[in-house]
């Protein structure tokens, strides 16, 4: 996967409410490339949630253009931004999202049951192959609330993953859990940028999460008031080898 | 409910269809004799090869019983009756439903042997036996002895104010013979399987009946057939009444059910808010999430069908026990509630499944 994966241009969008005009996004370009892993990064109010919204092809821009993977949204329809959703981005949420009395299993194959193209076998295989990309091979049949919240979100990613989508989108996706499983996390979507080359978008608002990606984008009131490249990102891993080691009792205390 | 109604139906077709609504009557026709109308009695058409006709073509019908009758007055000892003595097949009491108090019937040998035994009728047994029993006695008919081999169940009077126990019923060829001396029958009475086919069944009669008589295309019958129609009318009646009062009754409660999964659906939608959401981040179209609803709204009324059916034949099998009213299950009933339930879940569950897949996926992943 080489190549321009997001390509926005003077994008603004706008909401009315009643006679009121809200401006969340104010013209804002950038371009992602394939391979990078970019935090966006905003206090609240800053429009981070929009331009996710729009980066997600769940919203479209008011003005100005939108290019993911060389498609243009905004002539796309409700039901082919669905099909690009299921194409084309893979979303991990803060609440991870996964359905109750379901396993991890089957929540992972969840959308490839809206591609029509892909086998119930394929999507077995594929959903079991996710699965042990974010080593929990050995828990298929565990329904959520039988996983810890790190073990949820690492569902979650593998379901982002199955679909193989050009790039996967976190919507502060470390904000619910404590900072060991953040960082276990954050050493998961590390490995899966550098090994396997995928492109990641991760919106946060925590600097600490940003420092690990190898750029980041400050939003502010609407506008990009940074945009740096990190030339040597920390290392997920080595923070937390670091750690001091869980306190383990022993048996029979 | 329906299977009650049903079981309803029938007792009701069935205590009709004792009074004979699929018995067919031919008898000889009235006819044109220069200028004067005669009346058909006096007419000899009907013969025992239009019996064997009968037998051998009819379809539709499954009794047949040839019948002569013969006025006289019934002698025991000092007593002395004005009656009527019929002449008829033993299939006779099956087409008019007549059954026996006591004693037995007479069989084919005893049409084969013209002997001379009958069934005696209430009326006839108060002016001949008063506090006797009658079975194994012997009356004169005329000159005639009789033994009397069984009583018939009383059967009152017909719509006409006949007196319907005033009788005596004798093999016909014992009649025919023995006291009339004819080779005639007087009536032929025939049973149709069921009301429904008792026009097919006319029908079919006349024309085997005008072949057994080579009566040329262009000359009137020489014989009439009449069924019931009376009868077959009040019958008909009553039971499309029924149907109309269940399918009114079946219909409220559909309403009602169907409302509930309307709210089952509207607390599902509201509650599964989020997972709307994340389908439709993940690809799902608004079709898709249509159709998991619809779905589940079918999956749900089916379900209750299932409890309903099994529900309705226990409550079958207590109302036939506790309350001795007769049910049928019919398999259709069971299939038709099933089709009916799977469409109340598509009618009341569309609206809700509409509402949930043009959610905003944006608010709904944002929904708490």
């Amino acid at each position: 996967m080489s190549g321009r994966i997001l390509e926005i241009k003077d994008l603004k969008r706008e909401f009315t409410m009643g006679v009121e005009t809200v401006r969340a996004l104010k013209g804002i370009s950038f371009t992602v490339e394939a391979g990078e892993f970019v935090t966006i990064m905003g206090s609240s109010g800053s429009g981070k949630t929009t331009l996710l919204n729009i980066l997600g092809c769940l919203d479209k821009p008011s003005i100005g253009d939108y290019l993911l993977d060389g498609v243009d949204v905004k002539k796309l329809s409700r039901d082919e931004l669905a099909q690009l959703r299921n194409h084309k981005i893979g979303f991990v949420f803060q609440a991870y999202n996964l359905l109750p009395r379901t396993t991890a299993l089957e929540n992972v194959e969840l959308p490839l049951l809206y591609n029509k193209d892909i086998s119930s076998e394929l999507r077995r295989e594929r959903a079991i192959k996710a699965l042990e990309a974010v080593k929990l091979a050995d828990r298929h049949d565990h329904t959520p609330s039988q996983l810890s919240g790190g073990q949820q979100q690492r569902v979650a990613i593998a379901r982002a993953l199955v679909n193989e989508p050009v790039m996967i989108l976190a919507d502060e996706a470390t904000g619910n859990l404590d900072s060991r499983t953040s960082y276990e996390i954050m050493a998961l979507m590390q490995e899966l940028n550098q090994t396997q080359g995928k492109t990641i978008v991760f919106v946060t608002h925590e600097p600490d999460i940003a420092s690990f990606s190898s750029r980041t984008i400050m939003l502010r009131d609407g506008i990009i008031q940074k945009d740096t490249k990190n030339e040597s990102p920390r290392s997920a891993r080595e923070v937390l080898d670091n750690l001091p080691k869980r306190i383990t009792f022993p048996t029979g205390f | 409910m329906v299977a009650i109604g049903q079981g309803s139906k029938q007792s009701i077709h069935d205590s009709l269809s004792n009074m004979g609504s699929n018995m067919i009557t031919v008898s000889p026709a009235s006819n044109l004799n220069g200028g004067v109308k005669i009346s058909g009695s006096s007419f000899q058409t009907l013969t025992s090869k239009d019996i064997v006709a009968l037998k051998r073509e009819a379809q539709y019908i499954t009794d047949i019983s040839p019948s002569v009758s013969a006025k006289g007055q019934a002698i025991n000892g000092a007593q002395n009756w004005p009656t009527t003595m019929s002449g008829v097949d033993p299939a006779y009491l099956d087409i008019r439903k007549l059954s026996l108090k006591d004693g037995i019937a007479f069989t084919e040998q005893d049409v084969l042997t013209s002997a001379k035994v009958c069934l005696i009728g209430q009326t006839v047994i108060d002016n001949l036996f008063p506090n006797q029993n009658p079975v194994g006695k012997v009356i004169r008919f005329g000159n005639i002895p009789f033994q009397i081999i069984g009583v018939l169940n009383p059967k009152g009077q017909n719509a006409f104010g006949q007196d319907q126990d005033d009788i005596l019923i004798a093999p016909y060829t014992t009649v025919q013979k023995r006291i009339l001396a004819t080779i005639y029958y007087q009536n032929i009475y025939a049973s149709a399987s069921n009301e429904q086919v008792t026009d097919a069944a006319v029908t079919e009669m006349t024309n085997i009946l005008r072949e057994s008589h080579r009566l040329r295309s262009d000359e009137d019958n020489d014989f009439q057939v009449r069924t019931q129609e009376e009868l077959i009318n009040t019958l008909s009646s009553t039971s499309s009444l029924l149907t109309v009062l269940l399918t009114v009754i079946a219909g409220i409660s559909l309403v009602i059910g169907g409302i509930g999964i309307m709210n089952i659906m509207y607390v599902s939608v509201t509650e599964r808010t989020r997972e709307i959401g994340l389908r439709m981040s993940i690809g799902a179209r608004g079709k898709d999430i249509l159709m998991q609803f619809l779905a589940e709204a079918v999956l749900i009324s089916i379900t209750g069908g299932i409890i309903g059916v099994l529900l309705g034949i226990l409550s079958c099998r207590i109302v036939t026990l506790t309350l001795g009213w007769p049910t049928i299950i019919s398999e259709s009933s069971v299939v038709l509630s099933f089709i009916v339930c799977a469409l109340t879940g598509i009618f009341f569950g569309y609206y809700p499944a509409q509402k949930a897949s043009r959610l905003d996926p944006i608010e709904a992943l944002r929904y708490e």
